[in-house]
C-alpha cells in the first residue's frame, strides 16, 4: 500500500529568516501593509510503500529527522497522510 | 618508516569545486594528493582526509545535507573514530556538521550577501591536525568565499564548544583582535572553525587551499597544510 505524507520544515524561532523578511518587505508596495510575521519553510511530499500506516509514518519521521531537517536550526512536522488511491 | 610523503585524500562530490586546489595544495606542501570519490566505500589507505569546498549535490535541501549521507561518509566516520585526521573546508565544513562529526550548523551570512575576500584568523588551539605547528594567538591570512558561512549552534553546543575549547579559529583583524568588522558573516562568537572533542576532526569556512602559493595571494594556508601533513606523516609511521 502507498501512503502519502507531507513534511513541513521550519526554521527554529529566533533564527534569521531572510526569505521571510524579503517576502514581508515586498508586501506593503502591493497594498498589504497589514501583513507581518512572514516565515518561509520547506514542504516535502513523500510516497511510502508499506504494509501499514504506522510503519510508513515511523519511516517518514526518521527521514525527516535524519535528512529533511537539521535539529540545530530547524523543526519539522509531519502534516498529514493519505493512501495514494485517496482513501483515508 | 620510509621517506614516502604522507598521503592525503580529497573527496570529490558532485558539485565540489575546490577538490583540485586542495590536491594541489597538498602536493605544493610536499604531500601526495589522492583523489577520492563520494560514491565509493574506499579511502584508499590515506593518512588524512579533506572534504573540499563547493556546492555538493547543488546544496539542495541544505548546504552539505545530502553529502552528509553519501556512501563515503560511512568510511570517513570510521576513519575519524579511529583518530584519523579529517579536515572540512567551507562546504566540507558544512558536510561535517550535517554528518554529525562536528557541532553546530552554517546558515546564510547575516549580511545576506556572498562574501569573497581575504580575512585574518586568530588561532585558538594547537590541539588539532591543522594547527599543530601554530600557537594560540597567532594570526593567519586566508580568503573566504561563501554565502552560507554564519556559524550557529544550540545553547548546549555553545556551552560545550567554549567550555571544552573546541573553537579552532576566530575571525580577527591583522593584530588578532577578534570581532566587529573582521567577522565576515555574523558567525556566533566570531567562530571561523571548530573541532570535535577528540580534536582530530576540524572544519573551517575560510579556504587554506587557496592560500599556499605566494604568486596568487596570502599564504596563511601553508602552516595549516604543513600541520596536516606532519600529523598525517606521524599517523603513517604509527600504522606502517
Amino acid at each position: 500500500m502507498t501512503f502519502t505524507f507531507e513534511v513541513l520544515v521550519t526554521l527554529k524561532p529566533g533564527l534569521a529568516d531572510p526569505q521571510g523578511k524579503a517576502v514581508e518587505a515586498s508586501l506593503p508596495a502591493m497594498g498589504f501593509a497589514n501583513v507581518s510575521g512572514v516565515h518561509v519553510g520547506r514542504h516535502v511530499r513523500l510516497d511510502v510503500e508499506a504494509t501499514n500506516e504506522a510503519t510508513a509514518a515511523a519511516q517518514v519521521e526518521e527521514v525527516a529527522r535524519r535528512l529533511l531537517s537539521n535539529p540545530v536550526i530547524e523543526d519539522f512536522r509531519v502534516l498529514q497522510s493519505a493512501t495514494a488511491d485517496g482513501a483515508a | 618508516m620510509t621517506d614516502a610523503p604522507p598521503r592525503v585524500g580529497v573527496i570529490t562530490f558532485p558539485g565540489s569545486l575546490d577538490d583540485r586546489d586542495a590536491l594541489r595544495a597538498v602536493e605544493t606542501m610536499g604531500g601526495e594528493g589522492v583523489g577520492l570519490w563520494h560514491a565509493d566505500h574506499d579511502l584508499r589507505g590515506v593518512d588524512a582526509v579533506v572534504l573540499p569546498g563547493g556546492f555538493s549535490y547543488g546544496d539542495y535541501l541544505r548546504c552539505g545535507a545530502i553529502a552528509g549521507h553519501a556512501p563515503i561518509l560511512d568510511d570517513v566516520k570510521a576513519f575519524a573514530r579511529g583518530g584519523g585526521p579529517v579536515l572540512g573546508i567551507c562546504n566540507g565544513f558544512q558536510i561535517l556538521c550535517e554528518a554529525g562529526l562536528l557541532p553546530g550548523a552554517l546558515i546564510r551570512n547575516a549580511s545576506l550577501r556572498f562574501v569573497c575576500r581575504d580575512v585574518f584568523l586568530r588561532v585558538e588551539t594547537s590541539q588539532t591536525p591543522v594547527t599543530s605547528e601554530l600557537v594560540p594567538g597567532e594570526v593567519v591570512e586566508i580568503p573566504v568565499k561563501h554565502g552560507e558561512g554564519q556559524y550557529v549552534a544550540t545553547p548546549e553546543q555553545v556551552r560545550m564548544i567554549e567550555g571544552e575549547g573546541l573553537v579552532v579559529f576566530r575571525y580577527a583583524n591583522s593584530r588578532g583582535e577578534v570581532g566587529g568588522a573582521a567577522n565576515p558573516n555574523g558567525s556566533l562568537a566570531d567562530i571561523a572553525g571548530v573541532r570535535n572533542g577528540a580534536g582530530n576532526v576540524v572544519g573551517l569556512m575560510p579556504h587554506p587551499e587557496h592560500a599556499v602559493d605566494p604568486d596568487v595571494g596570502p599564504t596563511g594556508g601553508q602552516p595549516l597544510f604543513a600541520s596536516l601533513l606532519a600529523t598525517a606523516l606521524e599517523r603513517a609511521g604509527a600504522t606502517a
